[in-house]
C-alpha cells in the first residue's frame, strides 16, 4: 500500500522560510511512506547549490552567480530579510524553539530517500553545473517533472 | 499500557516526532508496541494522522502535563 503513494514538489523559490517548508512536507511525507520528489528550479536550485559555488558563463551569468551566490546557508527571508539580519534571527528563534534547522532537515530528507531533481534548463540559463551542486540528485526537465506529478497524490509549488 | 520499545521526542519539534517514530516502527515487526513521549503541542494530532495514513494503530493515547504518549501497534 504505502509503496503506492508518491508525493512530487516544485521549488522555485530561494528563500529559507520557504525553503523550510519545503523540507518539513518532505520529510514528513517520507516518514508516511510516501516516494517524494522535489524538483528545484530557479531559484530553488540554492538548496541543494554549493555554498562555494560560483557561476560558469559569459558577463551575465557570472554577475547573475555573484549575486545569487551561496547554497542553502545564504538563503533570504521571503519577508523580514531586513538586509540579512532576519534570516539570523529567525536561525536563533528556531535553534531556541529546538526546530531542526536547514541542514538538518536537508540530511533527513536525503537520508530518508527524497530524491532530489535539479531543473536543466534553468542551470543552464544560470550557468549552474552539475559539479556546483553539493546534494546527490538527477537532472531533469519539465517531462521528468510531469512523469512523477502524474504519479503522484501529493503535487505542491513552492 | 506496556510498550516492546520506547522513543523519547521530547525537547522535539514538528517534523521531527514523526521522522523518528517512523525509522523505529521500520525496525520493529508486525504486532510489537512502541511508545512515543513528545511535548510538541502538534504531537497528538500528528500522530493520529500518521498512524491513518500509515495502517498502524493507536491503541493508546495518555497525558501527562505537556507530555503526550502514544502507543502504537504495528500493523
Amino acid at each position: 500500500m504505502s509503496e503506492e503513494r508518491r508525493m512530487s514538489m516544485i521549488l522555485f523559490s530561494g528563500d529559507m522560510d520557504k525553503a523550510m517548508a519545503a523540507l518539513v512536507l518532505a520529510t514528513g511525507a517520507a516518514s508516511m511512506g510516501y516516494q517524494v520528489t522535489v524538483f528545484c528550479t530557479f531559484w530553488g536550485l540554492n538548496l541543494i547549490k554549493k555554498s562555494e559555488a560560483m557561476a560558469h558563463g559569459g558577463v551575465l551569468e557570472r554577475m547573475m552567480g555573484f549575486m545569487n551566490k551561496g547554497g542553502f546557508e545564504h538563503m533570504p527571508l521571503s519577508r523580514m530579510n531586513m538586509l540579512g539580519v532576519g534570516p539570523r534571527l529567525l536561525k536563533k528563534m528556531m535553534r531556541d524553539k529546538k526546530v531542526a534547522s536547514l541542514r538538518d532537515l536537508l540530511d533527513t530528507a536525503l537520508e530518508l530517500g527524497v530524491q532530489f531533481v535539479a531543473c536543466q534548463m534553468s542551470m543552464d540559463v544560470m550557468g549552474i553545473t552539475r559539479e556546483d551542486l553539493a546534494v546527490p540528485c538527477e537532472v531533469g526537465g519539465v517531462a521528468s517533472f510531469l512523469n512523477e506529478a502524474g504519479k503522484s497524490q501529493i503535487n505542491l509549488f513552492i | 499500557m506496556q510498550a516492546d520499545r520506547s522513543l523519547d521526542c521530547r525537547g522535539m519539534a514538528c517534523p521531527m516526532p514523526i521522522v523518528k517514530l517512523s525509522k523505529a516502527i521500520k525496525e520493529m515487526s508486525q504486532g510489537q508496541i512502541l511508545a512515543v513521549s513528545a511535548d510538541d503541542p502538534g504531537f497528538e494530532a500528528d500522530v493520529r494522522a500518521w498512524c491513518e495514513t500509515t495502517g498502524n494503530q493507536l491503541k493508546a493515547l495518555e497525558s501527562e502535563g505537556e507530555i503526550r504518549t502514544a502507543y502504537i501497534a504495528k500493523s
